[in-house]
């Protein structure tokens, strides 16, 4: 026998660990960057990081592959041949930046709105927000409008939080979890480690998705609902509790506002009842007598009548005991068979209230009265874009918290938790501001909360003031913009034209564009004159992305190992339910191109543009770059982008700046955590150590407690004024849809939908694949390199598709001809692919002849981003503008074998030269 | 020498749950990351960026779709790699002595320095847990991270394989099957773990955790109304529900 | 699997060379001179430029001297040490016959068993590989040793023994066909089985482990056309057997020479598909065969 060989079992690892932030997504996960002489060689998760305790999803774990992409942008490009024609000539940073602002400067001087600064899924909106507003354009907003502001705005005007990353299910002692139309969110990490926990307890898990991929296909039962429909589903179930009394009652009267009462008549009708002092007020139940809403010792009565008014309570169960949200009604509709909703409401209700929790933690209310014990009820919730992305979103997100607050199953133990700085009162944010006076800031931050008509972003002659139509009657509560609409409203004039397109990391010209084919020639259009429709382009992008070759002027940013970055707390942190958290990004590696971090460019150009939050009184730059100014703004007294390490660096939240804050923070791993106190864990919103806690740690500046929202006010005031009530009024052609989509308790309508079309037809996130941004790795493109459409079992067999098929897909917008593949669990009617994966050719440095680009295929051009009919109306959610990307409807029929998706573009211009080996 | 060892003192494997698996591919990619700079010859890949590329990859998922005879169709995820057989098929038949099987604790490795690239283990093994790599011609496959699992430049807590630490829904598990109180051996026994196909006599030592019974609700359960709303009208239940507080 | 054109060559080539080499070695030819040269010399060519080709597959053939190490575990490696051995035995009987020394035959005897050793080694590669169904049956040694036999014999000119080997040998093949399509679903596995889901319901792939391919895709799942494999079946079942066996009745040197060149170009076809068809269980996990 020859002797089995010695090994080293204990190798070195590497020279150096350098923690920092993820950004091969949103997540912000904590990593670990291993460097071998001086490059990096491995990257783990941080096992002490809130985020990710250490693991890490398939593209994290392959960010190596993307810091090394031969996609990387390489210096400064200016436009020399005509747009989209990718001629482009190097220059230097000087010239690029001196060319941005003899763009911008006559701008701000005269016309500060020509200047439309949109910024996709960056993390410094806060940052950018105020360098925009410093700029005085009202044109800013990030991605959010077309990404799920429906989920933020449903759950802000709710419950004062939301789904998306802003809270999450009460993972350890939650019994039964309900996930609605998510295939991945921004949570990813953190809701595959939730998931994981349950399982590892054996808890329940149900998915409701027209697709069983991912999260749903490990779900103990699945709901495969008709698209669209989930509101109708959720009501129903609201029926079945309310038809069996299995409603949280105590926690609906002291915790909602079930018991203010809604003015029966007159020109209020539908407002809440207040008392002279304006305030509303409850029935006492020991005394029968009005009370203050937030009275010690009050116990508001659910079914007070006064003065004939009756309260909240009382309008929402008389809407949800009709027997049309009966599940025998919404069947069919739903997709799903009234037993199963039968089934589901009994079991929520008996997992709810039969099997109800409690913590043995006392705690007292914003009423002064005290609590011995933490009850809980183990039912919770998630949901995302599944439900979000459709025009009736908003309601739906409305009628799902409303689910949650029957069963009293938000911010309770084993329920849904709220993630700091929320839970927060939607009077707590700002509303919208939007004037702009040349040579001026802009009168306050741009995007808000609008409490009713008089917030709306409308010019005196009635208007929108905004380019994207935000915060104007056609979706009033478009708290986070419509960057969707923003290339098409410039294009079109309506309702202004602009000047200066300024983009920071969207892939506009493909995959972020709803209609991209009409987009890309909108980008391109010229007047008779010769110029541009669009006159100028400017663009940040870190890579040879289908955008770059649109736009006039680029300024290539870093990677994410290579530049500072903040994840704020002013922004979307990364914050747990038991600790508000912030984190950093900083260089653990020098970029070896001509690159620089887009922030410090962005602060430069605002000091050279003489912006006066940018620049000392002498008119030199205030901040050194951005890692400068995440140390040194002060955003509010004592309150800067980060909330660790503070002062002295002692100080947590609320402290003078600390020059040392950044090596601290690096020290620490890249991030800070603000522990919530135990008695604060849970009711935060009405728990007093928790607001106090909250004013402590800068959220803010008072106590805020609040009641949950049944009855919206907000909402009701749009639906009084297409009722013809109050001083501002909409446009006549506006009143119907404002009427319906405006109800102030959740109602559900059928989304917009084209006739002739019948087949719905979805897109999902790849849990392998950022958007458009993951092909360039040259491992996940192993892994996803190209899609199908997943057509189910029925209509396979009706249109006799055999494997290696394509088939002509077409909606009222247009087609495209794709390759097929069969899925069983798939709800009848829908078809779907992954997202992004299909690549224009040549771009992201891959060869023409890519799969991505060959068979690869994009959802995008069958996506209008206008609704039929007269007056350029957004196909997005009337309420809030969200993009409806899946209310796409389409016909599909059966063309055979082919090589090519179609449509086929030409090759795009390389900006870089095509990779080749791996670094 | 490529003769199997007749027993081994540990019989360290993994245990892949099925009913928790996503199918996120994160396994995937931190075999890759950590293998590709780790033990032996980097994971190379040709043509990275071209219309046809292909690499050396040590762990791969799959994604099936279940049909059972009455109710849903299931999508099920199925992450595949070595499977460290006690009787594994792969060692003997190799001709340089590069492929053993360790007598300590049941690990199967390719030792590259003497590996001649003929491919014949890969034949050999029926679950396709060998790829020989393009550039380096020698065979690769899981070493269930030998250079991890007793790392001393490592903390305690991260001695485990890359895939088992990355793996955010915690669908993998780590440890030594012939610890019958091992957490590995004591979920496999409460969760029926079972070998790949075992009458192929391979014995393999990972264990998969089946996926748990799905769509099992009973549709039976309906939720007794509090009165006829329809003979008692709102007001009826309104009393009728407030009087419960 | 894979039909590698090197291993293809090599086992074809070096079959038909220790054929030859065998019945050179038995003594079924008696040559002297440089006759004798020539053929012991067409016989170590045969089995050299084979042995030579064979290491064109290997990832990293100047290790190929490792292989002589594991001869008590490995086929690959009985083959190796059987191949040399053959060449090294059957070097005195051929040096005897080129240079006349009048070695008694147990030398060449020697040698000739050494050389049907070796194919069998060659051919217990394959069929030790359970997880090639195909392969794994005792048809796939008798196979390649009645290839071994006829080529050998057509080559050292036994034309009466070679037309009756062409007939066995087709009796061989049609058998290894026969016996060959019903071994992979003899071994009862399914995707179902092989994935252990088969106790939920029907498995079908839904989406491949990677869009791109792999090793594992271009060497164990090469997928065949059915109509091309009957068709080369044919071919192969003609030129190997058929067509050889009228040739050898042409007088003279040309029709066996001809019938050497067919019966080889069938063997190449007949070994093509032995690979070509061969189905490894590996295929199931990926939803082919
Ligand atoms: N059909 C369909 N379309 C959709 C959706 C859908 O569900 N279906 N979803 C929509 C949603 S929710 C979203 S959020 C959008 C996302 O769409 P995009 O925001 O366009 O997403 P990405 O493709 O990730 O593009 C972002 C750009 O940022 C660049 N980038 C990456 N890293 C950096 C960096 O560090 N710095 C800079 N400056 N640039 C960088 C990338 O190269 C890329 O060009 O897609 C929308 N489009
Ligand atoms: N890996 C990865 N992670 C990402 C991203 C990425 O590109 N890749 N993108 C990030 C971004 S920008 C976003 S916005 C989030 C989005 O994360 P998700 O909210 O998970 O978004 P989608 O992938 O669009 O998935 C939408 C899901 O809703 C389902 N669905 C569609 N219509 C309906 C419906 O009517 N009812 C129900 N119940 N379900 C429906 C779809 O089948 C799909 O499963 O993910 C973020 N995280
Ligand atoms: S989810 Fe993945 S890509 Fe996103 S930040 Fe975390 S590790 Fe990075
Ligand atoms: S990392 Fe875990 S959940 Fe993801 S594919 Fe691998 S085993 Fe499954
Ligand atoms: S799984 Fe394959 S490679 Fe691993 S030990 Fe078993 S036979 Fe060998
Ligand atoms: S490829 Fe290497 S390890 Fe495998 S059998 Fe051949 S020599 Fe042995
Ligand atoms: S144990 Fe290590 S080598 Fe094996 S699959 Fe996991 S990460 Fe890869
Ligand atoms: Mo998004």
């Amino acid at each position: 026998m020859t002797v089995q060989p010695k090994i080293d079992t204990s190798p070195a690892v590497s020279d150096e660990i350098r923690k920092t932030t993820c950004y091969m997504c949103a997540c912000r996960c904590g990593i670990n960057v291993h460097l071998k002489s001086g490059k990096v060689s491995y990257i783990e998760g941080n096992r002490d990081h809130p985020i990710n305790k250490g693991v890490l999803c398939a593209k994290g774990a392959s960010g190596i592959m993307q810091v090394t992409a031969p996609s990387r942008l390489r210096a400064p490009l200016r436009r020399v041949g005509p747009r989209g024609s990718g001629a482009f000539e190097e220059i230097s940073w000087d010239e690029a930046l001196e060319l941005a602002v003899s763009w911008m400067k006559p701008l701000r001087e005269t016309a500060p709105e020509k200047l439309a600064f949109f910024t996709g899924r960056d993390q410094s909106q806060s940052f950018t927000g105020w360098w925009a507003q410093a700029f005085g354009t009202p044109n800013y907003a990030a991605h959010g409008g077309f990404c799920s502001v429906n989920m933020a705005a449903g759950g802000i005007y709710t419950i004062g939080g939301a789904f998306w990353e802003f809270g999450q299910p009460d993972w350890e002692r939650t019994k039964l979890f309900i996930l609605f139309g998510v295939a991945e969110d921004h949570d990813s990490n953190p809701i595959k480690i939730g998931l994981g926990k349950l399982k590892a307890r054996g808890a329940r898990v149900i998915g409701v998705n027209p697709i069983r991929t991912g999260y749903n296909a490990v779900a103990d039962d699945w709901l495969g609902i008709t698209p669209g429909t989930d509101g109708l589903l959720i009501l129903s179930l609201i029926h079945c509790l309310l038809v069996a009394g299995k409603v949280d009652l105590e926690y609906l009267a002291k915790f909602t506002n079930a018991p203010l009462l809604v003015v029966e008549d007159g020109p209020e009708k539908g407002l809440i009842l207040k008392n002279a002092e304006s305030q509303p007020f409850v029935i006492d139940r020991r005394t029968g007598a009005p009370a203050p809403w937030d009275g010690k010792g009050v116990q508001p009565d659910l079914g007070a009548v006064y003065q004939g008014n009756r309260t909240v309570f009382q309008h929402m169960a008389e809407r949800y005991l009709s027997p049309d949200y009966a599940p025998e009604a919404v069947a069919d509709r739903c997709g799903i068979p009234a037993a199963r909703i039968h089934a589901l409401a009994a079991e929520l209700a008996r997992v709810a209230f039969d099997e109800a929790i409690e913590i043995n933690q006392s705690w007292t209310d914003f009423r002064g009265d005290f609590h011995a014990t933490m009850p809980g009820r183990p039912v919770s919730f998630h949901a995302m874009r599944g439900i979000s992305a459709h025009s009736n979103g908003f309601q739906t997100a409305r009628a799902l918290h409303l689910l949650q607050i029957v069963l009293g199953t938000v911010e309770v133990p084993g329920g849904y938790r709220l993630k700091p700085p929320y839970p927060k009162p939607m009077e707590a944010h700002p509303t919208p501001h939007f004037v702009s006076v040349p040579g001026k800031p802009l009168s306050g931050p741009h995007l808000g909360y609008v409490r009713g008509p008089e917030n709306l972003a409308l010019k005196e002659d009635g208007s929108p003031a905004r380019i994207d139509k935000a915060f104007s009657w056609e979706n009033p509560f478009s708290a986070h913009g419509l960057m969707h609409m923003l290339i098409p409203n410039a294009h079109a004039g309506d309702p202004y034209r602009i000047d200066t397109l300024f983009l920071y990391m969207a892939n506009m010209a493909w995959n972020s564009s709803m209609n991209t084919s009409k987009v890309l020639e909108m980008l391109t259009d010229q007047e008779d004159s010769g110029a541009y429709v669009i006159p100028r382009i400017i663009y940040s992008d870190a890579y040879a992305s289908e955008m770059v070759a649109y736009a006039d002027l680029i300024l290539p940013d870093t990677t994410y190992l290579e530049r500072h970055d903040c994840i704020s707390l002013l922004d979307r942190p990364i914050s747990e339910p038991d600790a508000a958290g912030d984190s950093i990004r900083w260089p653990v590696v020098e970029p070896d191109r001509d690159v620089r971090p887009f922030q410090s460019v962005l602060l430069d150009l605002g000091a050279r543009l003489g912006l006066a939050p940018m620049v000392k009184e002498d008119g030199s730059p205030r901040y050194r770059d951005y890692a400068d100014y995440i140390v040194n703004h002060i955003r509010r007294p004592g309150v800067g982008p980060l909330i660790g390490f503070r002062g002295d660096g002692t100080a947590e939240g609320r402290g003078d700046a600390n020059p040392d804050q950044m090596a601290r923070y690096i020290e620490n791993g890249g991030f800070y955590q603000a522990h919530v106190p135990q008695e604060a864990a849970f009711y935060k919103p009405w728990n007093a150590a928790y607001q106090d806690w909250a004013v402590a740690t800068s959220f803010y500046e008072s106590p805020q407690p609040y009641l949950f929202s049944i009855w919206s006010e907000p909402m009701r005031k749009f639906q009084m004024a297409a009722e013809g009530l109050g001083p501002y009024q909409p446009p006549d052609h506006l009143r119907a849809q404002l009427k319906q989509a405006m109800d102030p308790l959740p109602i559900w309508y059928s989304p917009y939908a084209e006739d002739g079309f019948s087949v719905h037809a979805l897109t999902q996130r790849p849990m392998d694949m950022y958007h458009s941004w993951g092909s360039q790795n040259a491992w996940l493109r192993q892994i996803r390199g190209t899609n199908f459409l997943y057509v189910p079992t029925k209509i396979w067999t009706e249109q006799g598709f055999r494997e290696g098929d394509y088939a002509r897909v077409s909606s009222s917008n247009g087609e495209i001809v794709v390759p097929v593949a069969h899925m069983a669990a798939l709800n009848d009617n829908t078809v779907w692919t992954w997202n992004a994966i299909g690549k224009r050719k040549a771009a992201w440095a891959l060869d023409d002849g890519a799969s991505e680009a060959q068979t690869g295929f994009l959802m995008n051009h069958l996506i209008s981003e206008l609704k039929a009919g007269p007056g350029r109306v957004a196909n997005s959610d009337p309420v809030t503008g969200q993009a409806a990307w899946f209310d796409l409807r389409v016909k599909i029929e059966r063309v055979g074998p082919k090589a090519q998706s179609e449509p086929a573009f030409a090759p795009i211009p390389r900006v870089v030269p095509q990779g080749r080996d791996r670094a | 020498m490529t003769c199997l060892p007749v027993t081994t003192q540990k019989k360290l494997g993994l245990a892949i749950d099925l009913d928790t698996c996503v199918g996120c591919q994160a396994c995937v990619t931190a075999c890759k990351g950590w293998n590709d700079q780790g033990y032996g010859a980097p994971l190379s890949d040709q043509s990275p960026y071209g219309a046809e590329p292909s690499g050396t990859f040590l762990n791969r998922v799959h994604s099936y779709a279940v049909q059972p005879i009455d109710g849903l169709a299931q999508t099920i995820n199925f992450p595949r790699s070595c499977l460290h057989c006690e009787d594994a098929p792969c060692v003997p038949v190799c001709p340089t002595g590069a492929s053993y099987k360790r007598a300590e604790d049941g690990i199967v490795l390719v030792n590259e320095d003497a590996c001649i690239g003929c491919g014949l283990c890969a034949w050999a093994c029926p679950y396709g847990a060998r790829e020989m790599d393009a550039a380096a011609g020698v065979m690769k496959k899981c070493t269930l991270c030998v250079d991890r699992i007793y790392n001393e430049n490592l903390p305690e807590e991260d001695r485990e394989p890359a895939c088992v630490r990355g793996c955010p829904t915690g669908a993998r598990h780590f440890g030594d099957f012939a610890d019958p109180d091992s957490k590995v051996s004591r979920l496999s026994a409460e969760r029926g773990g079972y070998a790949l196909m075992p009458d192929l006599g391979t014995k393999p030592v990972n264990r998969y955790l089946p996926p748990r019974k799905k769509d099992q609700r009973s549709e039976a359960s309906v939720l007794a109304p509090l009165l006829d709303i329809r003979a008692s009208g709102f007001a009826g239940w309104l009393d009728r529900v407030l009087g419960k507080i | 699997m894979h039909p590698a054109p090197s291993v293809i060559l090599f086992s074809v080539l070096s079959g038909a060379g220790f054929g030859l080499l065998a019945y050179l070695g038995f003594g079924f030819v008696h040559l002297y001179g440089w006759l004798a040269f020539l053929w012991w010399g067409l016989g170590y060519g045969l089995a050299i430029i084979g042995l030579f080709a064979s290491t064109f597959h290997l990832g990293n053939p100047w290790r190929a001297w490792r292989a002589f190490s594991q001869w008590r575990s490995s086929w690959l490696s009985r083959e190796a040490w059987a191949s040399v051995a053959t060449l090294l035995s059957c070097a005195p009987m051929a040096l005897s016959d080129w240079l006349s020394l009048d070695l008694p035959r147990s030398f060449g005897v020697l040698g000739g068993v050494c050389a049907l050793i070796t194919v069998f080694t060659t051919a217990m590669i394959y069929t030790q590989i359970k997880a090639v169904p195909r392969w794994h049956h005792w048809i796939t040694p008798l196979m390649f040793l009645t290839f071994a036999l006829t080529g050998g014999a057509i080559l050292a000119g036994q034309n009466g023994l070679a037309q009756l080997l062409c007939g066995l040998l087709l009796g061989v093949m049609l058998a290894v066909y026969r016996i060959g399509d019903g071994q992979f679903a003899r071994r009862a596995q399914t995707l179902g089985s092989a994935t252990g889901l088969g106790v939920i319901g029907e498995v079908t792939v839904f989406e491949q482990a990677h869009t791109a391919g792999n090793y594992l895709l271009r060497e164990m799942i090469y997928v065949v056309g059915r109509r091309h494999a009957v068709k080369l079946r044919g071919i192969a079942l003609v030129l190997a057997t058929g067509v050889p066996a009228v040739l050898l009745l042409l007088p003279g040197i040309w029709g066996a020479g001809l019938a050497a060149v067919c019966h080889l170009i069938g063997a190449l076809a007949a070994r093509w598909l032995f690979f070509a068809e061969a189905e490894h269980v590996v295929g199931l996990y990926y939803g082919k065969r």
